[in-house]
C-alpha cells in the first residue's frame, strides 16, 4: 500500500468542477435517447426502462465496491514492486465508500463524477444488444462492470495506477494520458458491448440464410438527433470535469476543453455526412449521429492537451472512421450492433487514446504544473497510450468477456425466440411504449 | 479456436509487459511491444472467426 497526501483543489475548482458533474446525467439523457431512437418500436420501452436500472445498478455497484477497488492518486493501494518500481494495481479503499470524505475533496468530487460516469459506460452495451437483452440480465452483468471491471481500469488510468505512472517509472511520456474517459469509459463499456453482442448473437431476422444483413431501421430518427445535442451538453461536462480532477487542468483552460469537445464532434459529423453522402446519394440521420457520438468519443482522451485544430481532426477521421466499420462490421463480422455501439464507443475511444500520442500538446498547458515535463519525447507518449490500447484488447475485453460468459451459463441473458418476436416490450414490461399507435407496417410479423 | 484466441490476447499483452519491465534499449522495447500487439490482434482475429463460423453453423 502507499498512501500519500491526496492533491489539494483550489474552492473556484471546486465550484466549477461540481457545476461540470451536475451536467453528465445529460449524457446519459442523450445516449439513451440515441439507444432507443435507433432499436425497433416494439422494443423502445424496453430501451428507456433499461437505461434507468443500469444507471441505478451501476451506482449501487461503484458505491459498493467500486471506489474502494478504483481509489484516486494519494489515497491508498495494492502494489507489486518489479525491479525496483512500484506498479500499483488495485485501490486498497474500504467498501461503501467508507473513510472517503463526501466534502469537496478531490477524491470527493472524483467519487461523484464516477458515480454518474459508470452509468455511461453501462449504457454503452444495452444499444449493441437492444432488443434481445433480458432486463434482468442487463443489471447482473452492468453490476459486474461496474463493481470489477471498470474500477480496475480506471485505478490503472484515473487511480494513480501503473499506467498513469509509466512516464515516473519508465520515461513514456507523461504515462498513459487520458482526461475525459476515452479509455476507462467508452473504450471500456464498447468492448463490453462487442463480449455481449458475441454472446447473444444477432437478432432474429437480421441475416438471411446466405448471411447477408437485413436493414432493421430504428423507430424514430428525431429521438437519436436530439439524443446527440443532449450528449453534447453532457460531454462538456464530463471532459471538463475530467480534466480538472484526473489531468490538474485548471478552471480556466476548461474553455479549451469544451471548445475541442464541439470541434471534434463537428468534425466528425460533417465527415459522416459527406462520407455517406458520396456513398449512397443522401446524407444518412444514423450513421452521422452515430458519427457525431464517435467525434464526442474521441474527444474525451486528449480535450485537455491537444490544439483546437488537432480536435477538429480528429474528428474528422472519428466520423470517417465509424462510417466505414458500422457496415463492415455488420457485414463481415456478423455483429449486429443497432446503436453502433462497438464501433463508436471502443473504435472510437480507442481512436482517441492513439491521438494524444499523435498530435502535440497545446502550448497552453505548459504553465499547468501536471502537464509541464520538458523531458517528454512525443515516441515516449505514444508508447503510453499504445500500452493502454494493448490493455484494453488484451486484458479488459477477454476479461469482461469472461466475466459474461459465466453469467451466461448461469443466467441466459436472450430474450427467448418467441417472445423476441412479440417484442422485448411486451415480454419483460407487458405492454408497450406508444400503446395508442396505430402499426401501419408489418413490423410486428416480421423476424 | 474460440479458446485459443481468448488466450492469445492477454498472452501478448503480458509480452508488452515484459517488454515495459526487462528491455531498456528503445529498439528492442519498441519491437516486443509490437509483437505483443501482433499477438493480441491474432488472438482477436481468431476469437472473431470462432464467433463467425458458430453463426454460420446456427444459420
Amino acid at each position: 500500500m502507499s498512501p500519500q497526501a491526496p492533491p489539494a483543489m483550489s474552492e473556484v475548482s471546486q465550484a466549477f468542477c461540481i457545476l461540470f458533474i451536475f451536467l453528465l446525467p445529460l449524457a446519459l439523457a442523450g445516449l439513451a435517447l440515441i439507444n432507443t431512437g435507433l432499436s425497433r418500436l416494439r422494443s423502445a420501452a424496453h430501451s428507456m426502462m433499461a437505461t434507468l436500472c443500469v444507471v441505478g445498478v451501476a451506482a449501487a455497484a461503484y458505491f459498493v465496491t467500486g471506489f474502494a477497488w478504483e481509489g484516486y492518486p494519494g489515497l491508498a493501494s495494492h502494489t507489486l514492486s518489479i525491479f525496483g518500481k512500484e506498479w500499483s494495481w488495485l485501490g486498497a479503499g474500504r467498501f461503501f465508500l467508507r473513510g472517503v470524505p463526501l466534502d469537496g475533496s478531490c477524491a470527493s468530487l472524483a467519487t461523484l463524477l464516477q458515480l454518474l460516469s459508470v452509468g455511461l459506460a453501462a449504457v454503452i452495451p444495452l444499444g449493441a444488444a437492444a432488443e434481445r437483452w433480458r432486463l434482468r440480465a442487463c443489471c447482473l452483468s452492468t453490476a459486474l462492470l461496474a463493481g470489477i471491471t471498470y474500477p480496475l481500469f480506471a485505478h490503472w488510468v484515473w487511480g494513480g495506477g501503473w499506467l498513469a505512472n509509466l512516464g515516473s517509472n519508465y520515461g513514456l511520456g507523461l504515462g498513459f494520458l487520458d482526461a475525459g474517459g476515452s479509455s476507462t469509459i467508452h473504450a471500456v463499456g464498447g468492448l463490453t458491448a462487442l463480449s455481449i453482442v458475441w454472446l447473444l448473437g444477432p437478432r432474429r431476422g437480421k441475416y438471411n440464410l446466405e448471411g447477408m444483413p437485413a436493414a432493421l431501421p430504428g423507430h424514430n430518427t428525431v429521438l437519436v438527433l436530439f439524443g446527440c445535442l443532449l450528449a453534447l451538453v453532457g460531454w462538456m461536462g464530463l471532459n471538463a470535469a475530467g480534466s480538472i480532477l484526473f489531468a490538474g487542468v485548471p478552471p480556466g483552460r476548461t474553455v479549451l476543453v469544451a471548445a475541442n469537445t464541439l470541434l471534434s464532434a463537428a468534425g466528425a459529423v460533417l465527415a459522416a455526412a459527406a462520407i455517406t453522402r458520396y456513398r449512397f446519394g443522401k446524407p444518412d440521420a444514423s450513421l452521422s449521429a452515430n458519427g457525431w457520438v464517435c467525434g464526442l468519443v474521441a474527444s474525451s482522451a486528449g480535450c485537455a492537451f491537444v490544439p483546437p485544430a488537432a480536435a477538429l481532426l480528429i474528428g474528422l477521421v472519428a466520423g470517417a472512421l465509424v462510417t466505414f466499420t458500422v457496415a463492415w462490421m455488420e457485414a463481415h463480422l456478423g455483429l449486429d450492433d443497432p446503436a453502433g455501439a462497438v464501433s463508436v464507443h471502443a473504435l472510437g475511444g480507442i481512436w482517441g487514446i492513439l491521438a494524444v500520442g499523435l498530435f502535440p500538446r497545446t502550448a497552453a498547458l505548459a504553465a499547468v504544473p501536471s502537464m509541464a515535463s520538458p523531458a517528454m519525447a512525443p515516441s515516449g507518449q505514444m508508447l503510453a497510450q499504445i500500452v493502454g490500447v494493448a490493455t484494453l484488447v488484451g486484458f479488459v475485453l477477454p476479461f469482461t468477456y469472461s466475466l459474461n460468459w459465466l453469467l451466461n451459463r448461469f443466467y441466459p441473458q436472450r430474450i427467448p425466440p418467441e417472445e423476441e418476436r412479440q417484442g422485448a416490450d411486451l415480454y419483460e414490461l407487458g405492454a408497450g411504449a406508444y400503446p395508442e399507435f396505430m402499426t401501419h407496417t408489418d413490423e410486428f410479423s416480421q423476424w | 479456436m474460440k479458446i485459443t484466441g481468448l488466450l492469445l490476447m492477454p498472452a501478448g499483452w503480458f509480452i508488452v509487459l515484459a517488454a515495459l519491465v526487462l528491455l531498456r534499449a528503445f529498439l528492442a522495447q519498441d519491437l516486443f511491444i509490437a509483437a505483443g500487439i501482433g499477438v493480441e490482434i491474432l488472438g482477436l482475429v481468431l476469437f472473431t472467426r470462432s464467433h463467425l463460423m458458430a453463426k454460420r453453423g446456427n444459420e
